[in-house]
């Protein structure tokens, strides 16, 4: 009040920052604003907060009172009970001694222990040669590992002589020789050709050469029979079996559908309505009740083959509406310039409709086999021991009769990690794909 | 016209496969494995151990077969296989034998188009129920929910003898023994009806036996026994006489421990006739002449196996009842070895 | 100027089967035919073969047969003196009765998961995405199988109920029992019922269809007086009151019948070894219901999810702007947008109910997959003919949903210029 500098009525210097009220700032503004926003928000919230209270107040104690060094149900029991881990209802605590007892026969079912490195190699084998199909920044030369890698997965699992995976595979380069020998007339005898000439190799020369190459040169593993496979282990082999073998068969039976060649489309589209209109159990059944019935007296074979063909065909149909989509989605524009550049049918597919085409169909196909690695539970409908089975057979040992919240919580878990890894993988794959096109 | 002059080829070539489809006995030597059914899993008939070795009195027959044709009891490939799977596997060739406590009837051995060899166990229906429900009769069972595994000839038992008493029940439905234990042990189930060997198994594996009680009726009969397809008798004669080989070693007093002393030659025809030294019946099978030897070798006699498997001091705790010997008042009766 | 056509006129030669592009596709067509026909020859002979083999022949007459076996559930009349074909009807009824509950709550499951996962609430929307994320991962087999463990091992046994001080009491007034064995509820039932009308293969109680035609002829009639209101409203600017007429017509008629036909609850009550009375909703239809449901409700919570995201966020500040409230905003405004991007992959995920209904043998449930493909199948040994039978049910069933859906479909979709 001292000084006078005349009527000035601009202040000359800001006033202090004043603090906002404590209802906006810091964890009191965002709970106002993410828990109590209204009546709806709040009821919603104390639900929530109730049933996570009761989640943790019902399975916490039970978590914590885990017993892992247990030989079976009576000794785990022994064990709460000496804790002091008691409730109305007897002892209360997890006895994951069923796990530690019995993980190995979760994961590779009746595989002989002795050989189990021989899945885990090959187990890791599949995720390198995985690698240049699923991430773009791998060399491009992986890409040979991952075309050798079913011969050798092949081998390592089943074992026997190593003949016998190599033949098959030779099977591929008479197909590519045929090829290139009939390249000079029509692409349609070049396609026959290379299709019959590994068949007549595959059903009529592939034993002999393999039985005469075994005798001189027996290199080889142990033979493991498929009745001692199970667990987690037949439920990969069958997934990735299904749906490698599905994405080559998925796109044929794409392009039939769109064809304009009435025949072909019919039986494409016969054959696609017809596995997505009937359960996967009902395949699974005629694999093991009627494909006997439908292949000559006297052929016999392998009961996981025959699920694995069966798997294969249903997710071909699903494949191919999911590759469907993916060239419905191509604009008009693509097919006119391809044909304007002269290229013929197959040409075109290669070069310019399946490189988009599969591009916008690969979070679809990831979801197809997500959807496959669940559905190969469905297996234990018809005998094979997958973890579902496995864990009914624990459950009926002396030892262990009685559990099964921590037999579904494992096997639960490892299928949630898996399939929630690949839907994760798939949106990463949405995001890639959507910066390519900005 | 084209169409049937393809079928005509392709039905030479498919019989000309089907005649170079040898006899099974041809199929398991060449394979050098017997492709044996069992159950998935019934504790002393037949369940893998913790090695994964199967186990159990089914197992040991086919172990026996396995030792009399190949020379080697370990030579089975165990295929496991749910009520519902093992006709047809069966039926398609996939396994040699089915082991898988089987009752023996009219239109599986006839309709079907299977040949039962004979009977390993004598077996019939039976109910288990919790001591604290007080039912001491199936008779009482009136209103009670039943488990009951499908597929079985127990389903259709069931069904009559509830209908015959006038009485009305709540079938649960269940795939396997290990499930129907599960049930049963929770109480979802009132009672739980197999044969009652697999009741006697199943009490075994309880934590608690003494708190169940096997009711004492026993509704049907079910003789339990290996079978093969129909059609290939040379097969079926061996796994016939593999079964009888055993039974008759426990009469005859051929045990797996003096089995050296009895192929050195005894003062009994049979047993020398058994045992190869004398006689051709081997040759007569098809086989080598200490077939009978090898299969007694690989688990023991008829008793032993039943002994060591399900017999009294076993946890399964079965009594050897209508499973004796014929001469110990029960049905075991071998044919003559002549 | 002289055009050439490209189209060479010259006469017709038989390497322009393989060369030229006109005639080319018939060369496959007929290939592809022929390959057919080969392929479909070799299968039958086969099968004829196989069948010889085995002493079978391919005849359905074993349908006519006495089933001999109990099924739990019976919509319908059935005894185990039944024929085989109607143990396979009451097979396919179980089917539709789960495929029709499972839908229905499976829907409403996802609808609220999928809007409450993308609600402002912080801790609602986490609690949704832990449910939709553990239900999608796992298979529904094994979904499947804990909720009928959760039935057997958790829930108290009729026994528990019995006794001066009882471990286990009926919940809701003593209606409702929950055992281990399933779910007794109170059944409707009438003193003066008008009976069944029994047409053999369907028997519907004439009570139900009496109730639900009064029902549905009391909303057509408020509807109208609604529609009449309205008309003189606009004519006259006054809106005459019908609230109490509306609910007169609504429940009235209702009302009225019911009284003349008695109605009473029908309370279950413990009788012998289980409850008597009631309706009873065995275990295994809850746990393949509530399996079903909660799996699938997941995969629905996703697809409402991705419909309400495509719909532009123009829309809903559009509604802000002309002050509607959210909860208005999502239920006028966003949700029938929605629909026409929710609607087709909803059609896949009730066709995958109806399909994974078939997993009921896993808890004893009397399906037609557990009744004509499991023990008709097994008793008679005639695979060939129960698979064929079963897989074309199966077959009708998928083709009978997605064509009425699509009919749905086609009615909501955008009409586009």
């Amino acid at each position: 009040m001292e000084e006078h500098h005349g009527l000035n009525y601009v202040r000359t210097e800001m006033l202090g920052e004043q603090a906002p009220p404590v209802s906006e700032v810091g964890a009191v503004r965002w709970v106002r604003e993410n828990l109590f926003s209204g009546w709806v928000n709040t009821i919603l919230t104390v639900i929530s907060l109730a049933v996570i209270a009761w989640a943790v107040m019902a399975i916490g104690p039970w978590l914590l009172n885990s017993v892992w060094e247990a030989e079976s149900l009576a000794q785990c029991r022994e064990i709460l009970a000496a804790a002091g881990a008691v409730n109305e209802h007897g002892t209360f605590g997890a006895c994951w001694g069923v796990i530690n007892d019995r993980w190995h026969q979760l994961l590779f079912g009746f595989y002989p222990p002795e050989l189990y490195w021989r899945p885990i190699l090959a187990f890791v084998l599949m995720l390198v040669a995985l690698a240049p199909v699923l991430f773009p920044n791998v060399p491009r030369k992986w890409l040979f590992f991952s075309v050798a890698y079913p011969f050798i997965g092949f081998f390592l699992l089943w074992g026997g002589t190593v003949w016998l995976p190599l033949m098959i595979a030779a099977g591929f380069v008479v197909g590519y020789i045929a090829a290139r020998l009939t390249s000079g007339y029509s692409t349609l005898i070049t396609s026959a050709a290379a299709i019959i000439a590994p068949l007549i190799w595959w059903f009529y020369l592939m034993g002999p050469v393999t039985e005469a190459l075994h005798s001189m040169i027996p290199i080889g593993l142990e033979a493991v029979q498929s009745n001692d496979f199970g667990g987690f282990m037949l439920s990969i082999i069958i997934g990735v079996t299904g749906i490698v073998l599905s994405l080559p068969l998925g796109i044929l039976l794409a392009l039939g559908r769109q064809s304009n060649m009435p025949l072909i489309k019919t039986i494409c589209v016969v054959f696609i309505e017809f596995v997505r209109g009937v359960p996967l159990i009902t395949l699974l059944f005629t694999a093991s009740l009627l494909l006997n019935y439908f292949l000559p007296p006297g052929t016999n074979f392998d009961l996981i083959l025959r699920v694995i063909i069966m798997v294969t065909l249903f997710a071909t149909a699903y494949m191919a509406e999911v590759i469907r989509g993916g060239l419905a989605a191509l604009p008009n524009g693509q097919y006119e310039a391809a044909d304007a550049l002269g290229l013929d049918y197959w040409k075109a597919q290669r070069l310019i409709i399946m490189p988009q085409a599969l591009k916008i169909s690969i979070p679809g196909i990831v979801n197809t086999f997500i959807g496959l690695f669940k559905d190969t539970t469905l297996v234990v409908f018809i005998g094979l021991l997958d973890p579902i089975g496995l864990s009914s057979a624990i459950r009926a040992s002396s030892d262990w009769q009685g559990i099964y919240w921590e037999l579904f919580i494992f096997i639960g878990a490892i299928f949630w990690i898996f399939c929630f890894g690949m839907s994760r993988y798939s949106m990463y794959l949405e995001r890639r794909l959507k910066t390519d096109h900005r | 016209m084209k169409k049937s002059v393809f079928l005509g080829t392709l039905t030479v070539a498919g019989l000309a496969a089907g005649m170079a489809a040898a006899g099974t006995l041809e199929d398991v030597q060449e394979r050098g494995t017997l492709n044996c059914g069992v159950s998935t899993g019934v504790n002393g008939f037949s369940a893998p151990d913790a090695n994964g070795v199967w186990q159990g009195f089914d197992v040991a027959i086919c172990r026996a077969v396995a030792a009399a044709v190949l020379d080697d009891p370990m030579a089975v490939n165990f295929v496991p296989t749910t009520g519902q799977t093992r006709f047809t596997a069966l039926a398609s060739g996939e396994i040699d034998m089915l082991a898988r406590n089987t009752t023996w009837t009219l239109s599986r051995d006839v309709d079907l188009g299977f040949t039962f060899v004979g009977v390993n166990y004598y077996d019939g229906q039976g109910f288990i129920t919790n001591r604290e429900l007080g039912v001491s009769s199936a008779t009482e069972l009136d209103g009670a929910t039943v488990c009951i595994q499908t597929g079985t000839t127990t389903e259709l038992n069931l069904a009559d003898f509830f209908r015959a008493n006038n009485m009305t029940y709540e079938p649960v439905p269940i795939e396997t023994n290990a499930e129907a234990q599960q049930q049963y042990l929770a109480g979802a189930c009132d009672t739980y009806t197999t044969d009652a060997s697999g009741l006697a198994a199943t009490r075994a594996s309880f934590s608690a036996p003494g708190d169940h009680v096997i009711l004492p009726e026993i509704i049907s009969k079910e003789p339990l026994g290996p079978l093969v397809r129909q059609g290939d008798d040379e097969w079926a004669d061996i796994v016939r006489w593999t079964l009888n080989a055993l039974v008759a070693a426990e009469e005859l007093g051929i045990t797996s421990t003096n089995l050296d002393q009895m192929t050195a030659g005894t003062d009994n025809p049979e047993i020398n006739r058994m045992m190869g030294t004398e006689g051709s019946l081997g040759e007569m099978l098809g086989l080598e002449a200490d077939w009978a030897v090898r299969a007694i070798a690989a688990s023991g006699n008829y008793g032993e196996i039943f002994a060591a498997n399900i017999g009294e001091q076993t946890p399964v705790g079965l009594a050897r009842g209508l499973n004796a010997q014929w001469t110990q008042g029960g049905l075991m009766y071998a044919p003559p070895f002549r | 100027m002289a055009m050439d056509s490209g189209a060479p006129t010259g006469s017709f030669r038989l390497s322009m089967l393989l060369y030229d592009t006109r005639y080319r596709s018939y060369t496959i067509q007929i290939f592809a035919l022929f390959l057919l026909m080969l392929g479909a020859a070799w299968l039958v002979d086969n099968t004829i073969r196989n069948l010889a083999a085995l002493g079978k022949d391919f005849s359905f007459s074993f349908l006519w047969n006495v089933s001999g076996y109990d099924i739990s559930q019976r919509p319908i009349e059935y005894s185990s003196t039944s024929t085989h074909a109607r143990a396979a009807w009451v097979g396919l009824l179980n089917t539709l009765i789960l495929a029709v509950m499972a839908c229905v709550t499976a829907t409403v499951l996802g609808v609220i998961a999928g809007v409450l996962r993308l609600s402002n609430n912080w801790i609602i929307g986490r609690l949704m995405t832990i449910y939709i994320e553990t239900f999608r991962n796992i298979p529904a087999l094994l979904w499947i199988v804990v909720f009928g463990a959760i039935m057997a091992e958790s829930m108290p046994a009729p026994r528990d109920f019995r006794g001066d001080t009882p471990e286990a009491t009926m919940q809701v007034f003593d209606s409702v029992a929950i055992t281990n064995r399933g779910v007794y509820i109170p059944a409707p039932q009438f003193e003066r019922s008008l009976g069944t009308l029994d047409l053999g293969f369907v028997a519907p109680s004439l009570d139900a269809i009496a109730f639900i035609l009064v029902v549905v002829l009391s909303i057509w009639a408020n509807k109208r007086l609604i529609a009449h209101a309205t008309k003189v409203q606009n004519a006259t600017g006054v809106r005459p009151k019908t609230w109490w007429k509306s609910i007169l017509i609504l429940f009235g008629p209702a009302i009225v019948l019911l009284v003349a036909l008695g109605f009473y609850l029908d309370y279950p009550a413990l009788a012998g070894f289980n409850f008597r009375g009631g309706i009873h909703m065995r275990s295994s239809l809850i746990a393949m219901w509530l399996g079903l449901s909660f799996y699938t409700g997941a995969f629905i919570a996703e697809v409402v999810r991705g419909g309400i995201m495509a719909i532009s966020k123009g829309q809903s500040e559009a509604a802000a702007a002309l002050g509607i409230q959210p909860g208005k905003t999502m239920r006028l405004v966003i949700l029938p947008q929605a629909m026409r991007v929710i609607i087709p992959p909803m059609i896949s995920q009730y066709l995958n109910i109806t399909k994974n209904t078939s997993l009921g043998l896993a808890v004893g449930y009397m399906d037609l997959r557990s009744t004509l493909g499991g023990i008709t199948i097994n008793q008679t040994g005639r695979e060939l003919e129960g698979m064929g039978l079963m897989m074309l049910i199966y077959l009708l069933l998928s083709l009978l949903i997605s064509s009425a859906m699509n009919l749905y479909n086609n009615r909501v979709k955008l009409r586009e210029r």
